[in-house]
């Protein structure tokens, strides 16, 4: 380390930029950015938004296709709207890079910089949506070199993946708050997996609801990803959709009102 | 009108139970270096925290840069630079995305950003790591890579948390460096530090705090006045010559003997003088000697002059409870 160097510069007036507007949107954009460099980094999280719907796909199709609905082909049509949401909802990973961002001091740094106290919580949000995309051009893209074709129009296709997308950046709001309810990166993984599990495996993403028993029905049919898989494959594959969708909104609006205030007072009292 | 960078009056933060801070001021003159020295957990971390706006004291007001850190929070944000106990870079981003990203959230221009990141990296040895992602650098290259983040901006001052701690000695004298650099280029330190050596060495105050109260102000000189200056050890090769190295040791200080360990007499001394004496007598009088040493006084020492018990054995209780709050 030279020292003499450090000596010679005095602070040139003018570096810094005049205040600019939309300084909130501009720094969560920065940071928004700084987590996809991150995604890019980290092979794990990477494989979460591209091999993990394509594995899904590929399993179950080939698997459970002959079984569920007598060829693969009909079935890769029926499952590929599934696989979609539930690929989205289960990716959702903000409250762990929040946590995480906590627990290294990270989260230290940029709260001891003039950013607005949500940048950089709507950065982790902004860089959720780029992964939901990620998932929905990898899904439809290998579904089509598979045999997937959308029925309905790209308008209405592009209405789905949408929705799936607003209803994770909605859940996401409870990832928040076990993020920052939660003592360590590792405990919101867990608790986060245990509440999706039975969401992502007790809905209609794999079978029709019909064919289930009558109580599992009842649980099924309350589940919110249940209405969103609806509402996705309807939109991708045509037929009646207006009441899921209704259903989907009500959902959203739902998980809104609970969790932001819960997220954000737990947020404010640890950013 | 005052010329202070920093001035805090009557800070107090508990932590649950834990009283971090019972009533902390603290005065910087702007383009000084002020030392806060106190053992773990005397709520060294927890003062810096609240002056880099990252916490809100319980009672007391603070100014950083004639702003006030509660009203005005990002006003002081504009003017620090914050390293923290615990390095905070991103591991995942190489070390010129880490300070891109700095200069984007300061909304600084990006190529002045850019111009500015290499100059750092290049002031702390780490242009050849600069595209390589953090989480492979050494403890060391992180720590600089820290500090420089702090720095991108050319804030005007600049707060260090213990940041030697861990280093080995060759970089902490670096980091000495860069401290003295960032003076003279007209920042204001505070810095915290469990290390009287260093806060002698690069402060021109020294705020000594024990369980969160401040238990002494001085300069160097003057703390060390009150502590006593060096201690020249000698332990002989030859225990039978004991007596010998007394008289020699006698000779060059006016404190009696004093014998901390079996086989070692110490005694205090003022200037390197006396060890060049000693060491010539002792050459003269042939007795070879397995340790030879003159040090300061200990923190220990400090503590136990200034309050007359030793210093607590690191806290495990409050330091977790800083930890929590980190």
């Amino acid at each position: 380390m030279s020292t003499d160097v450090l000596t010679a510069a005095r602070p040139t007036p003018g570096v810094a930029a005049p205040q600019r507007p939309f300084a909130l949107v501009r720094h969560s954009a920065a940071l928004a950015k700084r987590s996809i460099i991150k995604l890019t980094r980290t092979p794990e999280a990477f494989i979460d938004v591209t091999l993990q719907p394509v594995i899904f796909l590929l399993l179950f199709v080939y698997i459970f296709g002959g079984a569920v609905a007598g060829n693969t082909h009909d079935y890769l049509q029926f499952l590929l709207p599934g696989v979609l949401a539930q690929s989205i909802v289960t990716t959702i990973t903000i409250g762990v890079n929040l946590n995480s961002d906590m627990e290294k001091g990270v989260f230290d740094r940029f709260r001891s910089l003039p950013i607005g106290r949500l940048a950089p919580l709507l950065g982790a949000v902004f860089a959720d949506v780029v992964r939901y995309l990620t998932i929905c051009v990898v899904t439809v893209g290998f579904g089509y070199v598979i045999g997937f074709r959308i029925q309905t129009n790209p308008m209405a296709a592009v209405a789905g993946c949408l929705l799936a997308i607003g209803f994770a950046v909605c859940l996401s709001w409870s990832s928040v708050y076990i993020g920052m309810k939660a003592r360590t990166s590792g405990a919101v993984q867990g608790i986060t997996f245990l509440v999706m599990l039975p969401l992502a495996f007790g809905s209609n993403v794999f079978v029709p609801t019909a064919t289930m028993p009558g109580w599992l029905q009842t649980f099924v049919n309350a589940n919110p990803l249940t209405q969103l898989v609806s509402s996705v494959r309807g939109l991708f594959l045509g037929g009646p959709v207006a009441e899921h969708v209704v259903w989907t909104l009500v959902w959203m609006l739902g998980l809104l009102v609970v969790f932001v205030p819960l997220a954000l007072r737990a947020y404010n009292r640890k950013a | 009108m005052t010329d202070y960078a920093i001035e805090a009056e009557g800070l107090v933060k508990h932590f649950g139970a834990t009283m971090a801070l019972d009533g902390v001021d603290l005065h910087v003159r702007a383009g000084s270096v002020l030392g806060l020295l106190g053992p773990n957990g005397a709520g060294k971390t927890t003062a810096v925290r609240i002056l880099a706006t990252l916490l809100e004291p319980d009672a007391g007001f603070a100014r950083v840069g004639g702003h006030d850190v509660r009203r005005d929070a990002q006003a002081v944000r504009r003017v620090i630079g914050l390293t923290g106990q615990y390095a905070s870079v991103d591991e995942e981003l190489s070390g010129v995305q880490n300070l891109m990203l700095i200069g984007a959230l300061l909304d600084l221009r990006k190529p002045a950003t850019r111009a500015r990141a290499d100059e750092l990296l290049g002031w702390f040895d780490l242009t050849d790591a600069a595209d390589r992602p953090a989480k492979t650098y050494s403890g060391g290259m992180r720590r600089r890579l820290d500090l420089a983040a702090s720095l991108v901006g050319r804030p005007d001052i600049v707060f260090l948390d213990e940041p030697t701690t861990g280093l080995d000695p060759s970089k902490r004298e670096d980091m000495w460096g860069v401290v003295r650099g960032l003076v003279a280029d007209g920042s204001t330190v505070l810095l915290t530090t469990q290390y009287l050596e260093e806060a002698e060495a690069l402060a021109d105050e020294i705020t000594v705090i024990d369980k969160g109260r401040v238990i002494a102000h001085d300069t160097p000189d003057g703390l060390k006045r009150v502590v006593g200056g060096q201690t020249l050890e000698v332990r002989p090769v030859d225990l039978a010559r004991l007596d010998e190295v007394r008289v020699i040791l006698g000779e060059v200080s006016d404190a009696p003997v004093d014998d901390p360990r079996t086989g070692v007499l110490s005694v205090p001394v003022d200037g390197d003088q006396a060890m060049a004496h000693a060491v010539r007598r002792l050459l003269d009088s042939n007795i070879s000697v397995v340790e030879l040493s003159l040090r300061l006084p200990s923190l220990d020492e400090v503590f136990f002059t200034l309050t007359g018990h030793t210093s607590p054995s690191p806290d495990a209780r409050t330091d977790s409870l800083e930890g929590a709050q980190a």
